[in-house]
């Protein structure tokens, strides 16, 4: 079993909105920057008006990894990691398994779209190819 | 030149690392700083400042056991000085933050010291180095890491190369020659680990551990510790070896506190703290004669190589093909075998490394006349580099 994020105010949002299927992403309602990781201050313009919202949960594989060792004595191997540029939230990425039979068919520059699994308290992100999606 | 008073390495030691070797890390911390001590001439009793990077942390298995209230204590140190520090310019923070002691006087001779049991903890059957092993959650950093899966620093760093790839048409064959290069030092290091000769094919047959990176891309865990001595360059001047001068030091940070959000993955911290050690002396890459980059995984090598202005962003991969960096090369990089081949020191033993090529004692891997060498430690967010210069 592997560790699940702590939750804070900052970052609850992200980690429980997949109980809605919506990917959150914090933005400042002033400046309008995305804000990620999620934090109380906008790092460009200091407000304190950091929000969350929904986004349209896809994105393009900026980079990725196919892990092929059991860290854990219960981890399925191998799996692909992908590291995804959101389409909406302009510098923000999002990591995440990919949900994929084959995960050496995962490339840079993939259309990806984002699904959830519940684990505990949290609904932990994960992406699936575009062309797979629903 | 600044009229603050300089500061200098005077002593390094390593003690005799192994996998699995049972050892309590105290015995290993106490054999590195009897030798350390004994290279720069100087005892227990001249020892007036202690520092270590990340203090005693329980993180992951045998990954810090000691903090520096036990070392002060087994070591019977009175200091007047001391500081861990788990939150700086990565493992080279505790060297840097002794330097800045011994210019202010805050102490003559800081004993800097890293030791890991990590070998003898995962043969015990405790987890491999995985961040946040057995805990139920994680916040900070890794809490973006670990609950999706990426739980080891191999996915991060895999993730970095499989960009890098992408963007520069570096191959798995440029990272195989990083891992042979060396191996072939390790050969010539009695102290290092590895010592069985490895080729590329033995190496692109390796068992992948997250792509591109295998199983000879990551560095070996180890039981071991190094001490390195900085010292007041007034106070320098008494020690049994010339002075390493510490030239400059970098610790810049540019981006924030992630393995996945810096806008350009085929750049780390590094970047920012190599730009950041130039600006502050007037030698130059040319100048260096040789190297100890962090080599936690083999493509960190090529980024520090670009971080630190030996070639330009992307051009690591021809650097490496022309023979820089293996033995015989213009920029000998990690010649006591790096952490690939000589086991996982932390950064502390490809310092250590760099001291001795400075030092004249090498052995069989001596750099001709080496007088100038630069050590860049960390990956991802975290870096500190520093050139040294014998006086
Ligand atoms: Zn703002």
């Amino acid at each position: 079993m592997r560790p699940l994020p702590e939750l804070t105010p900052e970052n609850t949002a992200f980690w429980t909105g997949g109980e809605r299927g919506e990917l959150t992403i914090a933005f400042c309602g002033d400046c309008r920057k995305a804000v990620h990781p999620p934090q109380l201050l906008c790092p460009a313009c200091q407000s304190q008006a950091v929000a969350p919202r929904a986004v349209a949960g896809t994105g393009t594989v900026y980079s990725f990894t196919v892990n092929h060792q059991p860290w854990l004595p219960d981890m399925k191997v191998p799996f692909a990691i992908a590291v995804v540029d959101l389409d909406d939230a302009p510098g923000v990425r999002v990591t995440a398994p990919v949900l994929t039979d084959d995960p050496d068919t995962v490339r840079i520059g993939q259309a990806m779209t984002i699904a959830f699994e519940a684990s505990g308290d949290v609904w932990l992100p994960l992406w699936k190819p575009a062309e797979q999606a629903a | 030149m600044s009229a603050l008073p300089r500061a200098a390495i005077t002593g390094v030691g390593m003690s005799d690392i192994g996998r699995n070797t049972g050892r309590p890390a105290m015995l290993h911390l106490a054999e590195a700083a009897d030798r350390a001590l004994a290279r720069a001439g100087l005892t227990r009793a001249d020892i007036d400042g202690i520092a270590t990077y990340p203090g005693k942390a329980d993180n992951s298995p045998g990954m810090s056991p000691l903090g520096t209230g036990e070392v002060r204590g087994a070591l019977g140190l009175k200091t007047r000085w001391h500081s861990a520090v788990p939150d700086g310019p990565a493992q080279m923070a505790p060297i840097m933050v002794a330097a800045m002691a011994v210019m202010t006087g805050q102490a003559r001779h800081v004993l800097c010291f890293r030791a890991l049991t990590e070998s003898s903890s995962q043969s015990a059957g405790r987890r491999a180095s995985i961040a946040g092993a057995g805990k139920a959650q994680i916040g900070g950093w890794l809490s973006w890491l670990v609950p999706v899966g990426a739980m080891s620093a191999s996915n991060w760093a895999g993730w970095i190369a499989n960009r890098y790839f992408h963007e520069f048409g570096m191959t798995r064959e440029h990272l195989g020659m990083v891992a042979v290069a060396e191996r072939q030092f390790a050969q010539m290091n009695p102290m290092a680990v590895m010592q069985k000769p490895l080729t590329m094919e033995d190496y692109l047959a390796a068992r992948m551990i997250s792509s591109p990176l295998g199983l000879f891309d990551c560095d070996i865990p180890i039981d071991g510790a190094a001490v390195v001595i900085v010292s007041a360059a007034d106070a320098a001047r008494d020690c049994r070896l010339p002075p390493l001068s510490i030239e400059a030091m970098g610790s810049a940070l540019q981006s924030p506190e992630t393995w996945d959000q810096r806008a350009d993955l085929t750049t780390m911290g590094a970047h920012d703290a190599g730009a950041d050690l130039w600006a502050r002396t007037s030698l130059k890459p040319a100048d260096v004669d040789v190297l100890g980059l962090y080599d936690g995984f083999s493509i960190f090598v090529p980024l520090w190589l670009e971080a630190l202005g030996f070639c330009g962003h992307g051009e690591a991969k021809d650097f490496i093909a022309e023979g820089n960096i293996a033995p015989g090369g213009r920029y000998p990089v990690n010649t006591g075998g790096g952490q690939l081949s000589g086991g996982r020191l932390h950064g502390f033993g490809l310092l250590h490394e760099v001291c001795l090529q400075l030092w004249g004692e090498a052995g069989a891997r001596q750099v001709p006349g080496a007088s100038t060498g630069v050590c860049g430690m960390g990956g991802g967010f975290i870096a500190g580099a520093m050139l040294l210069n014998r006086t």
